[in-house]
């Protein structure tokens, strides 16, 4: 195992005035004093409420504006220290279901360009189809599973450990670029990797990027939607905010009115589902209430995903406010006129 | 037998039943030689399929007079060859005779005949009587009410409510000998609710494989259906930890069905065990408080680490909720072979553990892959575990190995005082080998009463 | 075709393909007529890797039970296994492999020798195949459309019906189209479901030949028989598109080249095997109805991907396997048909037609519910200007 350090620069922290990563977060209520004197603990390796309270959201690594990684940190810290975040057996499932196989390779020899990457969700091939996505091929399986989940778990030396492999069996093909499906893998790449000084041989393109492009090829057939919509914004998008803009611009392009709410952009909250798989469950009711009460108030007609992870554990609870919980991409077959994948 | 006794008899069971309900064709005798598990076959030398009591009981007297046995078929899923002929005789396919024949909705019981498969009694509920649910086991929907009940099978409200044999309320029954007879309430009043108060002659015909008697018709425990279930997982890494759960969850009856479930594929389900616990309710509150009871109960092991509920995504809770579950069916494809069969002691809950070493412990001896199920039976008073074990019908050596670890896993649950449910022939004869003797003495005795000419699905149930 | 001996012992026989989605009936019309494990598609499988096997041998009941399988597809449809997509296709292997031996009963030999001989399973001369058709436009190159009867619209009488009806309306609505006449030969449907692959490329490969001379592009069929081995069998071999009557008919309503006017009735819809569960063809025979004004849909019990086959394909419709008893699958669905209240039994399909017809007259229900087809409800419509 290659020992790849975490690039934090604890000098940006000495020099910072808001301590925003720790002050703004949603579930840890702290004055900038307090963030201040935690801080210091994490920067030197020893305990704090922090180490144990956090609901691994992933915002504060949207909130540092110094691009320091403080929830990087706390990951690593917690497995040094031996913390864990959700029961042992849950991880172990978790440990598991991401072992990068070999078996997976053969199926994949044909892919070519445009690639997307579905990751460890086999559910979504069939919603691959239509216009948006002619001549595409696909690659999937745990061989290509982006390893980024263990940062919920306290296990990310994980994610160091498979990613050199991951990358590998995706080069590997000679892509020079890959759409990946699920934002957390495109994340994964652009972040994580790079945090620790991993190289990565190929360009990830967001899921949003390709869908807008496409969408732009086939504009004259966009008939405006004309809906109001909740976009859920989830975890990972916090590590690359850059690509963010890429909503907007879908949803400007298919006639859906992003409705003003309180828990959106950088004030999202978590779907909830990590929350309860990390068996804090009065806190999982609360976070899904807040939120899609947040969306019926602001009168959304739809709930858009962009993660299926969000998708799972958050739709039937929008389903149940009587709000139609969504893939960004299926909104987008609607907007062309196509039936989304079990839509009767 | 010359062929023109062979004949007469045909020709007899035609005049019973009509042309079309008899054969001896060699295709029928085939099929009805053998079940889906892995008993050797054994041909019948007739099948037949009557519509009424009245042809059964017909059948019965023929069968008693001519000294042929009768096998009583259902929907031959007992995987552990109940239903074949180990001595010839007559197939007694009991499936046309499927009607519902009376629903008491403010009493909540049925009465059904005695060859009406699960999956229509379900239909026919859910359909007319929404408000009311059988405990409906994980068999394909074509098994028969009466052949789950007949094993003491479970569903999923035994957890709750007991075994399903537990839940019969009246009987009729074509005694060996050929007579009719209703047992329970009904044997004295126009309505079948209740077996007690009389002495329960139920358990004469109750677990004993059809040896005893043929059941026509059944009175059957209705319960109330809510509006709403929902399941929540919860999995732990030590078996050691899965008798306190179950004890726990149990003791807040909160929960509908509760089942434990480990095999090692796929990577989700590996090297952890998972035990299912179904909530239902008319309202969000009532699931929202059952919920809340059952996770509080198990808050200690949530703590120390070593359990936690898991996160299910609709399409899982979806294939666990399901009634009948088609994934317990979709077991017999893990080795592209056609079959599984299990052995499924019934033990008391604090033998988990032990049970569970020893099913890992076949596995790799024998170097076949294994699915654990097991299901909780009346608040923890007792569970079915099952030792399950996919096998390829087209792979002798396969075959071989699961029929020797099936051997060794009888033996094993009796080791840790567990006894074998539905056990096949050679299980029985371990079981009353170990049985107190006085006991085996009165199955004997009882057997000889209602079955002098030991016409009733010889082979089963047998001392020496 | 050797594939299917491979696999065949995956199946478990639970019992799944007996029923509907909801297991309210049984819904695999052999097990219906005969109730004996046999008649299940389980027992069937069993019994053919059996005899592949060499555990049983060949007998007449063994092939009535592999030839009556009227290749529906409901088990197909319900059973929960990886392989339910090919079940009806081992079936057929097996049918195939016994052909090929040398092995079948009289009656489906006589069934392919007639398709052989003279392109139609009755033995009828080719000469009369479009005796029903005077009037009626032949095909010439540049007609739009290939109007295709098929053999129970050409011989049979209440096929011959359909197909007059439907080829009024085709004219009424001022479709360019035309028929093959005498120069057509037998789809081929059928033949491929009882195994003679032989014989089926043959038809497919004259049929084929027949339409590119002709420069078809598009075929519209009486049958939904002729629909499935021409959609899906056939694009193999040549290049044009196939729609079922029902398709067409809908797309002239919608453009107003047919006037509907008041219908008044209580009809139920009959779902064809081959337009529904293998083609997944539903609404536009149900949109076409709920067009005819004054007619009222009523729906049966078992629709859609549950419809339950009326027991006349695989070649039943000649050599009726599963006739001759009140459990007949045709006698049940016009039993269940008759329960709805409706006047009418609404069908799509020329064997359908037969087979419920038949059935009809043996409940002794005529009079209290009429068999028509989808085209003759909109004909009978159209003429009450």
């Amino acid at each position: 195992m290659r020992n790849l350090e975490l690039e934090f620069d604890e000098r940006l922290c000495a020099t910072c005035s808001t301590y925003d990563c720790l002050v703004k977060c949603q579930y840890m209520k702290m004055d900038k004093d307090t963030a201040k004197a935690e801080m210091q603990k994490l920067i030197k390796g020893e305990d704090s409420f922090v180490l144990h309270e956090c609901v691994t959201c992933y915002a504060c690594e949207e909130y540092c504006k110094k691009g320091n990684h403080l929830f990087y940190l706390i990951t690593d810290l917690q497995e040094k220290r031996g913390i864990l975040p959700a029961p042992k057996p849950i991880l172990k499932q978790w440990v598991n279901i991401g072992i990068p196989g070999r078996k997976d390779i053969q199926q994949f020899w044909d892919a070519k360009e445009p690639v997307i990457s579905l990751c460890l969700f086999p559910e979504y091939v069939n919603s691959i189809q239509g216009k948006l996505f002619e001549n595409v091929s696909i690659i999937l399986g745990r061989y290509f599973f982006c390893q980024l989940v263990y940062l919920h778990f306290g296990k990310p030396s994980l994610i160091r450990e498979r990613l050199p492999e991951i990358i590998e069996n995706i080069a590997r093909h000679g892509f020079k670029e890959v759409v990946f499906f699920h934002d957390e893998c495109y994340s994964t790449f652009v972040s994580y990797a790079p945090a620790y000084g991993i190289k990565v041989p190929f360009r990830p393109v967001h899921f949003f990027e390709y869908l807008y492009n496409k969408l732009k090829e086939h504009e004259d057939e966009i008939k405006p939607l004309n809906i109001k919509v909740a976009y859920q914004r989830n975890c990972s998008s916090r590590l690359a905010p850059e690509k963010e803009h890429f909503v907007d611009k879908i949803f400007s392009l298919i006639g859906a009115e992003r409705v003003a709410r309180k828990y959106d952009r950088e004030n999202a909250l978590c779907c909830g589902g990590i929350i309860r798989g990390l068996q804090r469950y009065e806190l999982f009711v609360d976070v899904q209430k807040r939120n899609v009460e947040d969306m019926f108030n602001a009168g959304a007609e739809y709930c858009v995903f962009n993660c299926p992870g969000c998708f799972s554990s958050l739709s039937e609870a929008v389903a149940k406010k009587g709000i139609k919980p969504i893939m960004m991409h299926d909104l987008c077959k609607l907007a062309l006129g196509e039936k989304p994948t079990g839509w009767k | 037998m010359e062929v023109t006794g062979m004949d007469r008899i045909r020709k007899a069971l035609a005049e019973i039943v009509g042309e079309e309900y008899v054969s001896d064709g060699k295709e029928e005798l085939y099929i009805y030689s053998r079940d889906p598990g892995l008993m050797e076959p054994h041909e019948p030398d007739y099948v037949v399929m009557p519509k009424t009591t009245e042809e059964v009981q017909k059948i019965v007297q023929l069968a008693n007079k001519e000294k042929i046995p009768i096998v009583p078929v259902g929907g031959s899923l007992s995987l552990s060859g109940l239903v074949i002929p180990h001595r010839g005789g007559i197939a007694l396919d009991l499936k046309r005779m499927d009607r519902v024949l009376e629903v008491n909705e403010k009493s909540r019981y049925v009465v059904v005949e005695g060859g009406i498969t699960c999956g229509k009694l379900k239909a026919y509920l859910d359909r007319h009587h929404p408000n009311l649910r059988y405990s409906i086991p994980d068999a394909p929907p074509s098994a028969t009410v009466v052949g789950n009940i007949v094993i003491h099978g479970q569903g999923r409200l035994s957890q709750q409510y007991g075994f399903n044999s537990d839940m019969v309320t009246g009987l009729e029954v074509v005694l060996p000998t050929g007579e009719v007879c209703k047992i329970g309430s009904c044997s004295v009043s126009p309505y079948w609710f209740s077996l007690a108060p009389l002495p329960d002659l139920a358990g004469l015909f109750l677990g004993w494989f059809g040896t005893t008697g043929i059941i026509t018709k059944l009175g059957l425990r209705l319960y109330p259906k809510k509006k709403l279930r929902d399941i929540e997982v919860f999995v732990v890494e030590d078996p050691n930890l899965v008798p306190d759960v179950i004890h726990r969850v149990t003791h807040t009856e909160m929960a509908e069905d509760m089942f434990v479930s480990a095999q090692p594929y796929p990577f989700m389900f590996k090297d952890v065990i998972m035990i299912g616990i179904c909530l239902t309710g008319d309202s969000e509150e009532e699931l929202e408080f059952k919920r809340r009871m059952v996770w509080d109960a198990l808050r200690p092991h949530i703590d120390s680490k070593e359990g936690g509920f898991m996160m299910l995504t609709p399409d899982i809770k979806r294939e666990l909720l399901e009634m009948p579950t088609r994934s317990t069916t979709r077991f017999a494809d893990v080795m592209k072979g056609g079959g599984f069969e299990y052995c499924g002691p019934i033990i008391p809950v604090e033998k988990f553990p032990e049970a569970y070493k020893k099913l890992l412990e076949l596995s790799s001896k024998y170097g076949i892959t294994y699915g654990m199920t097991g299901r909780v039976i009346a608040r923890g008073n007792c569970m079915m575990f099952a030792f399950g074990y996919p096998f390829n019908r087209a792979d002798p050596d396969n075959i071989e190995r699961t029929k020797k670890a099936l051997h060794d896993s009888n033996l094993a649950s009796l080791d840790i005082g567990g006894v074998p449910w539905k056990p096949e022939a050679p299980a029985q004869k371990m079981i009353m080998e170990r049985m107190d003797k006085n006991t085996l003495e009165l199955m004997k005795r009882i057997k000889k009463l209602l079955d002098p000419n030991g016409i009733m699905n010889p082979g089963n149930w047998e001392a020496r | 075709m050797q594939a299917y001996a491979e696999q065949i012992h995956r199946c478990f026989r639970c019992g799944y393909c007996k029923f509907t989605s909801d297991f309210t009936d049984f819904n695999c019309p052999s097990y219906s007529r005969f109730r004996l494990e046999t008649y299940s598609t389980g027992g069937r499988l069993w019994l053919i890797w059996a005899w592949l096997k060499k555990e049983i041998d060949w007998s007449e009941h063994f092939a009535e039970i592999v030839f009556s399988c009227a290749t529906c597809r409901n088990c197909v449809e319900q059973c929960p296994m990886g392989f339910s997509d090919n079940i009806v296709e081992w079936i057929v292997a097996a049918r195939n492999d016994m052909i090929e031996k040398g092995f079948t009963l009289p009656k489906v030999r006589d069934f392919l020798n007639n398709i052989s001989k003279h392109g139609n399973p009755w033995g009828i001369p080719r000469s009369k195949r479009d005796a029903w058709a005077e009037g009626v436009k032949r095909y010439r190159p540049g007609d739009e459309y290939l109007l295709y009867i098929g053999c129970v619209g050409s011989y049979e009488e209440r096929g011959q019906r359909m197909a007059k009806n439907l080829a009024e309306l085709l004219d009424k609505a001022e479709v360019s189209f035309g028929i093959l006449g005498t120069e057509e030969d037998c789809d081929g449907n059928e033949v491929y479901m009882l195994g003679e692959m032989g014989l089926f490329q043959e038809l497919a490969n004259k049929n084929v030949q027949k339409f590119k001379e002709l420069g078809v592009k598009k075929i519209v069929t009486l049958s939904p028989h002729a629909y499935n081995s021409m959609k899906n069998k056939y694009p193999r071999l040549g290049d044009f598109e196939a729609f079922h009557y029902t398709q067409l008919l809908l797309e002239m309503i919608g453009k107003g080249k047919i006037r509907l006017s008041e219908l008044k009735a209580k009809v139920t819809y009959h779902d064809p095997c081959f337009l529904g569960r293998y083609n997944g063809v539903y609404d536009a025979p149900r949109e076409i109805l709920k067009r005819i004004p004054g007619i009222e849909l009523i729906e049966m019990k078992r629709i859609r991907e549950n419809s339950f086959c009326c027991g006349g394909g695989s070649g039943n419709i000649v050599m009726d396997l599963l006739g001759k008893s009140a459990q007949s699958p045709s006698r049940i669905r016009v039993r269940e048909a008759y329960e709805t209240g409706a006047e009418i039994l609404a069908v799509a399909c020329p064997s359908c037609m037969v087979m419920l017809d038949d059935a009809v007259k043996d409940e002794g229900l005529e009079g209290k519910i009429t068999v028509k087809d989808i085209a003759e409800l909109v004909n009978e419509s159209t003429n009450r200007q």
